[in-house]
């Protein structure tokens, strides 16, 4: 071993370093943020809406297992994750019953195990076909399994779900996992480890049959692969992962509940998955993380975020349908030549976006303070003329006068006009990066 | 015994007409673009809505002539605007483009009409029983519903059979291209018929509406009863969202009207101890599984015929 370092290149030896840092370097670094996040931000509440985010990893990264990777459009992936939820907390009561001692951080297993269970039982079912037939009986087992919970009260534990005890498990090395910060690194562990390995999935030949599946089915079938069964093995290994998501929130909240396996759940991850962006792996990573804050933050300033959440979603649909990852990946390009030239060109570019983003957020002012004001005569005629906008007391509108419903008027639609004139100066900034990154290069 | 009889079957008819109502126009739209809206139990839900603002303001008549003509708009709107945009990035972001629109007409509907149910009321001319079965008085409104719905169907039969629209819509769904040669506008028929398609479900909204909850949860708890209904009738086949309708009309009805269980016929030999999941397989009775039963169909179904009844693509 040491004869064969020896006679090799000192050149080749260092490339080798850097490749393995390059390789492994990435995933120590992710472990160092999570690690140190809680003492960045060390309140209560942005550990919780760590740990969600954790949870809204693995879920959404789980799920584009299937939509990104795969091409399959499931309706229906909150069934694995809520399942395995169930499961879990029927567990842990068992093993708390029983005194059987298994520690907390192992329970997560049995949940990827019930996710993986279930992935093979449906899979089997809803694999045959992909495209629109596949999403349809997503659906369909999505909604037997949820009108089921309103059946077998003994296991969905009926309205009030199933509760379980977490810290009355074997203490892990003195850890009893009562504090929310246990349960952050907890689940910090287990997002870092299902992270690599989701992502050393896309590499093995299953990883790339998956996506040749996704891009031309009948080919893959001359190759000689059954995509069926290459479809049938991504949508098991993705229970799988949805069940440690599920897992990891009944772990988080103590609970269980029928809402787990429900259509909400199901859209919400594959909004978080969309919105990231479900071309490149990290995208759902983004997607989760901002999904999970604009959930958590937009209701202080908003009674109907939703509305605003679903607005948005559509919007990149429209113009953005590589997501956040996409829009991040186009201007990766122009991060090339001498340094001092790629932050000139990424200047000038943002300054165009600057132009454009004034016109852009009158319009959009217009159009949310219209939308909030209409709520609030239509909802709100109770309380009376006044608003408070944004939820901002020092933001109050008044909805009887005639002035704030001119005036949004105007700036949505003369913010609109405003903006589109905007759009050959971004145009052109664009296509001016683009040309210097080509010079640079040549 | 005769008389429930009748009546399930009546109500369950009824419900399977209005099933049709949506699911037709759905399978249109299947048919001609390949997409599947995820948002037409929507329209179903804008039209009961609508039906409802008109008829506070104008009476139900013009309910019933303006809600669908205004909710097939708005939907020949969101062909011509989203759809069409998004159909160069593929059938996925077509699907997730009609699931986002659902998603955003719900938040619509309960920023103006909020999250209760809306005192939508049978109109005051037809709130009488027209007919009496053995003790049951059957409703007048149920009567309009059932001869209206039969009403449209056959006029949708005599459209697409009988005119040259129809034609060029039949012509359109199989051979695009060659309609698009011979001088017609595909892509306005495409429209057209994405407006017509959503009006139907808006006129299955406004005469339900009246009947039943109009909430703004309608559209969550039809659509997947929906997509049963044009996957279990085959996708893309008229006549398969028809069988389909009323075999799914009438098995939710008579299931409602049953309490049979496990118990009811085991329960003197077998009783599983309370508080097992057996014990609740054993005592549910059919009504309480009736929500779930087009579910159960729609597996059955593509485990022995993936291709739905009266199918013949596979998508």
């Amino acid at each position: 071993m040491s004869d064969t370092t020896k006679s090799m290149p000192a050149a080749a030896g260092a490339s080798d370093m850097v490749a393995r840092i390059k390789r492994y370097g990435v995933w120590i670094a992710a472990a160092a943020v999570l690690l140190v996040l809680p003492y960045i931000f060390p309140s209560g509440a942005a550990i919780t809406t760590m740990c969600l985010m954790g949870i809204m990893i693995i879920f959404a990264l789980s799920y584009n297992m299937l939509l990104g990777q795969s091409g399959m459009l499931s309706f229906g992936h909150a069934v694995y994750y809520g399942l395995a939820a169930f499961v879990t907390a029927h567990t842990i009561n068992w093993a708390v019953k029983n005194g059987v001692p298994i520690p907390l951080p192992l329970i997560p297993v049995v949940g990827g195990l019930t996710g993986l269970f279930f992935g093979i039982l449906f899979g089997s079912v809803s694999t045959r076909r992909g495209g629109t037939a596949f999403a349809m009986i997503s659906l369909g087992l999505a909604e037997l399994v949820y009108s089921s919970s309103l059946i077998l009260r003994s296991f969905f534990g009926g309205e009030e779900g199933i509760s379980a005890d977490r810290t009355k498990l074997l203490r892990f090395f003195g850890y009893n996992f009562g504090p929310q910060i246990q349960v952050y690194y907890l689940i910090a562990a287990w997002c870092l480890l299902c992270v690599i390995l989701m992502y050393a999935i896309t590499r093995t030949p299953l990883g790339r049959m998956c996506n040749a599946v996704r891009e031309n089915p009948e080919r893959v079938e001359f190759v000689g692969y059954n995509p069926q069964f290459v479809r049938f093995i991504a949508f098991s290994l993705a229970g799988l992962f949805a069940g440690v998501a599920g897992s990891l929130a009944a772990i988080n909240i103590e609970l269980a509940q029928a809402s787990f396996v429900g259509a909400a759940q199901s859209g919400a991850v594959l909004l978080a998955a969309y919105i990231g962006g479900v071309a490149f792996f990290v995208g759902p990573i983004l997607g989760a993380v901002l999904v999970t804050l604009l959930s958590v933050k937009l209701s202080d300033f908003s009674e109907i975020w939703v509305f605003y959440f679903g607005v948005l979603f559509v919007t990149m649909i429209l113009f953005a349908p590589y997501g956040l990852s996409g829009l991040l990946m186009m201007h990766a390009q122009f991060w090339s030549g001498p340094f001092g030239r790629r932050i000139a060109r990424i200047g000038r570019l943002f300054g165009a976006y600057l132009i454009a983003a004034i016109p852009a957020l009158i319009m959009l002012a217009g159009g949310i303070l219209l939308i909030e004001m209409i709520h609030h005569v239509a909802q709100k005629g109770a309380e009376g003329a006044n608003m408070h906008f944004l939820r901002r007391p020092y933001l109050t509108v008044n909805t009887y006068a005639a002035l704030p419903w001119v005036g949004a008027t105007i700036a949505l639609i003369g913010g609109f006009f405003a903006f589109r004139f905007t759009w050959p100066t971004v145009a052109k900034a664009w296509n001016d990066a683009l040309a210097d990154t080509q010079r640079s290069q040549s | 015994m005769a008389e429930l009889i009748i009546i399930s079957t009546l109500n369950g008819v009824l419900y399977g007409l209005l099933l049709f109502l949506m699911a037709s126009g759905l399978t249109l739209i299947f048919s001609m673009m390949g997409v599947l809206n995820f948002a037409h139990a929507s329209f179903y839900m804008l039209g009961a809505f609508l039906g409802y603002q008109i008829s506070q303001w104008a009476g139900f008549i013009p309910a019933l002539i303006l809600a669908p003509l205004l909710a097939g708009g708005i939907g020949a709107l969101v062909e011509r605007f989203g759809l069409r945009t998004v159909h160069k990035h593929g059938h996925v972001a077509e699907l997730l483009f009609t699931f986002g629109l659902a998603f955003i007409i719900e938040e619509v509907i309960q920023i103006i009409w909020g999250k209760l149910s809306v005192d939508y009321r049978v109109p005051s001319w037809l709130d009488f029983p027209a007919f009496t079965i053995y003790a049951t008085n059957y409703p007048a409104y149920k009567t309009f519903m059932l001869l209206f719905s039969i009403a449209i169907f056959i006029g949708l039969i005599l459209l697409l059979t009988r005119t040259r629209a129809g034609l060029i819509i039949q012509a359109s769904l199989t051979h695009p291209n060659m309609v698009g040669m011979l001088g017609h506008n595909v892509p306005r028929v495409f429209m057209m018929v994405f407006g017509l398609g959503t009006a139907l479900a808006a006129i299955a909204g406004v005469i339900a509406g009246a009947a039943f909850v109009t909430q703004s949860n309608m559209a969550a708890l039809l659509g997947p009863i929906l997509f049963v209904v044009v996957v279990v009738g085959g996708l893309g086949s008229l006549w398969g969202a028809f069988v389909a309708s009323l075999l799914i009309g009438l098995l939710q009805t008579f299931a409602i009207a049953s309490d049979w269980s496990l118990y009811k016929f085991f329960g003197d030999y077998f009783t599983p101890t309370r508080g097992t999941i057996l014990h609740d397989v054993w005592t549910v009775t059919i009504a309480q599984i009736g929500p779930i039963l087009p579910y159960l169909l729609l597996v059955l179904v593509l485990i022995l015929r993936p291709t739905g009844l009266f199918g013949t693509r596979e998508t």
